[in-house]
């Protein structure tokens, strides 16, 4: 058998590779069916999900930034019952990589019945929960920025599910390590991190916000620095698999990140304005890795001490 | 949706803060009217989606106004450059929902999609009227390419200076052309005029600040009478009977 040099294990999870498209940037994986083949990928992360459907912010949502953007999409998503009932099915059908349900929710009760349901969902191999969104009110951003809460989301939705389950946590905090190190105590399998961070733009003709909710997640490649040395964190103070994610555009960037941490590396604002960003970095990864002598890429998971 | 570099083999100046790139690459299959492009800019991190003035096998037209930095950037690129362009985007026009004579109705740079549109449904041999607002005499775009396409062609202006004085609803209104069914593309106040004011059905192509251009992103979502929809992707161009303000 052939060696796969790509491939990475987090919670018992294997992945043909790391790059994982992040939450939010990718759908529900079949809108981008027929621009690649969507196998290519060592997972999806599918977009954040609640428990009823939800329209979302009003818009202007997106507004530009230097080497970034900012998106106040406001968790617009059809709802967990389409979720488990058609978009993950339908996913599978095309996809035999790592489905990742993203959970979101306004109140315990609320990730623990969506988490319930994605357990209830055989297609699905790993569920995130997003207690770091910083777009809704009296939302996700609560939970994910303090320790007790995080914590109290985690070991709740532990109990109605088997599958593993990732807490995906807020750049957005002033200890990043209390809040992982939290999940991890409480159940959680592994971390992913970042979301985006709180930002603002200014029309500055108008004097009027840009974004229509005035705040919202700046992400893209401007984040990458930030990203790296939470993950470093995180990763040397944690024992369970952190997922990085945060401002990688490229494969060098994937393996920087691995470098300093993470045991798979989502790609996220880079797919808005590169849709094969993915399908690239996937292919250009052995190329890097021979280049800089790394022979398996799970070798370098956190080599940086 | 697909990605393709172009070679820019002309830019120019055609009205007021309002240029005409022509490019072309091999490979570039034409598009439908009403679609749109996602053009990347160097330093710039979104591309900037702009509809299909025209199209052929191997040849895009782009007529876009500069409203900010991307598309000034885009105004100094000289010919010979090179473009990253994702093209075949969105859902545009349906030609056949017209039996035998259309009305189109643009505004302002609107007025660019409503070319590839009127090219289409004059070879299907349909009738095809043309309305065309603009603020002033200085900002009219692509009057005598309308005209040289065989379409009946009226100007509103605002400020009068050119045609009739005010909206393209009041040129309908004096004139009264015939048609079965219409086409809209201009700012938001105009479109919800015409849909307010125009008897019969018809199309509207909406715009919304986007993120992707390709549907995975919701950045630029509206409610309609079906649900949420995608401007990037369900759209831009709406049923009438779609539409939700």
């Amino acid at each position: 058998m052939v060696k796969n040099r790509l491939s990475t294990t987090l919670a018992g999870v294997v992945f043909n590779n790391p790059v994982v498209p992040a939450s939010g940037t990718f759908g529900f994986g079949l809108e981008m069916q027929d621009v690649y083949d969507l196998n290519v990928l060592g997972g999806i992360s599918l977009k954040g999900t609640t428990g009823e459907a939800r329209f979302g912010n009003p818009t202007p949502r997106i507004a530009e930034c230097p080497d970034g953007m900012i998106n106040s999409v406001g968790l617009q998503n059809p709802g967990i019952d389409v979720l488990v009932g058609e978009k993950v099915p339908s996913l599978r059908k095309v996809y035999d990589g790592v489905i990742i349900a993203n959970i979101s929710g306004f109140s315990i009760d609320e990730y623990v019945a969506c988490c319930a349901k994605a357990d209830a969902c055989e297609e699905i191999d790993i569920i995130e929960v997003n207690v770091s969104c910083p777009n809704v009110h009296n939302g996700g951003m609560a939970f994910g920025t303090s320790a007790e809460s995080a914590a109290a989301v985690t070991a709740a939705v532990k109990k109605v599910t088997t599958k593993p389950v990732f807490i995906k946590l807020s750049p957005n905090v002033t200890d990043i390590v209390s809040i992982a190190k939290a999940c991890e105590y409480a159940g959680a399998d592994g971390i992913t991190l970042v979301n985006t961070m709180l930002g603002m733009r200014i029309n500055i003709k108008t004097r009027r916000p840009v974004i229509a909710n005035k705040m919202g997640g700046f992400s893209g490649h401007a984040i990458f620095p930030v990203a790296l040395r939470m993950v470093y964190q995180v990763a040397h103070a944690c024992s369970i698999p952190v997922m990085g994610c945060g401002g990688v555009s490229c494969a060098e960037e994937v393996v920087e990140m691995m470098m300093a941490g993470a045991a798979a590396v989502q790609v996220g604002a880079e797919n808005l304005r590169n849709p094969m960003v993915c399908k690239e970095i996937v292919e250009n990864l052995p190329e890097v890795m021979d280049r800089l002598g790394i022979d398996e890429l799970k070798d370098i998971i956190g080599i940086v001490e | 949706m697909e990605n393709k570099l172009f070679d820019i083999e002309s830019n120019a100046l055609v009205a007021k803060d309002t240029y005409r790139m022509t490019l072309r690459c091999e490979g570039f299959r034409k598009m439908s009217p009403g679609q749109f492009v996602d053009v990347a800019l160097d330093g710039r991190f979104l591309r900037r989606p702009i509809s299909v003035c025209d199209s052929e096998d191997g040849t895009l037209v782009l007529v876009y106004k500069v409203v900010g930095e991307g598309t000034r950037q885009m105004s100094e690129m000289a010919p010979g450059g090179k473009l990253d362009i994702l093209v075949d985007l969105g859902h545009g026009f349906t030609t056949g929902s017209c039996t035998s004579a259309a009305l189109l109705l643009g505004g302002g740079v609107g007025v660019a999609p409503l070319y590839l549109l009127a090219k289409e449904l004059i070879a299907q041999g349909k009738k095809v009227t043309v309305v065309l607002g603009f603020n002033m005499a200085s900002e009219i775009v692509l009057l005598d390419e309308f005209k040289a396409l065989g379409a009946d062609v009226y100007v509103a202006t605002m400020d009068g200076s050119a045609g009739t004085k005010g909206f393209v609803t009041d040129v309908v209104k004096e004139y009264q052309p015939e048609f079965d069914f219409y086409y809209t593309c201009g700012p938001k106040p105009m479109e919800k005029a015409v849909y307010a004011s125009i008897p019969g059905d018809g199309e509207l192509s909406l715009e919304e600040r986007m993120g992707c251009g390709t549907g995975i992103c919701y950045g630029c979502t509206c409610q309609t009478e079906l649900g949420p929809k995608r401007i990037c992707k369900d759209g831009p161009v709406f049923k009438k009977e779609e539409i939700k303000w």
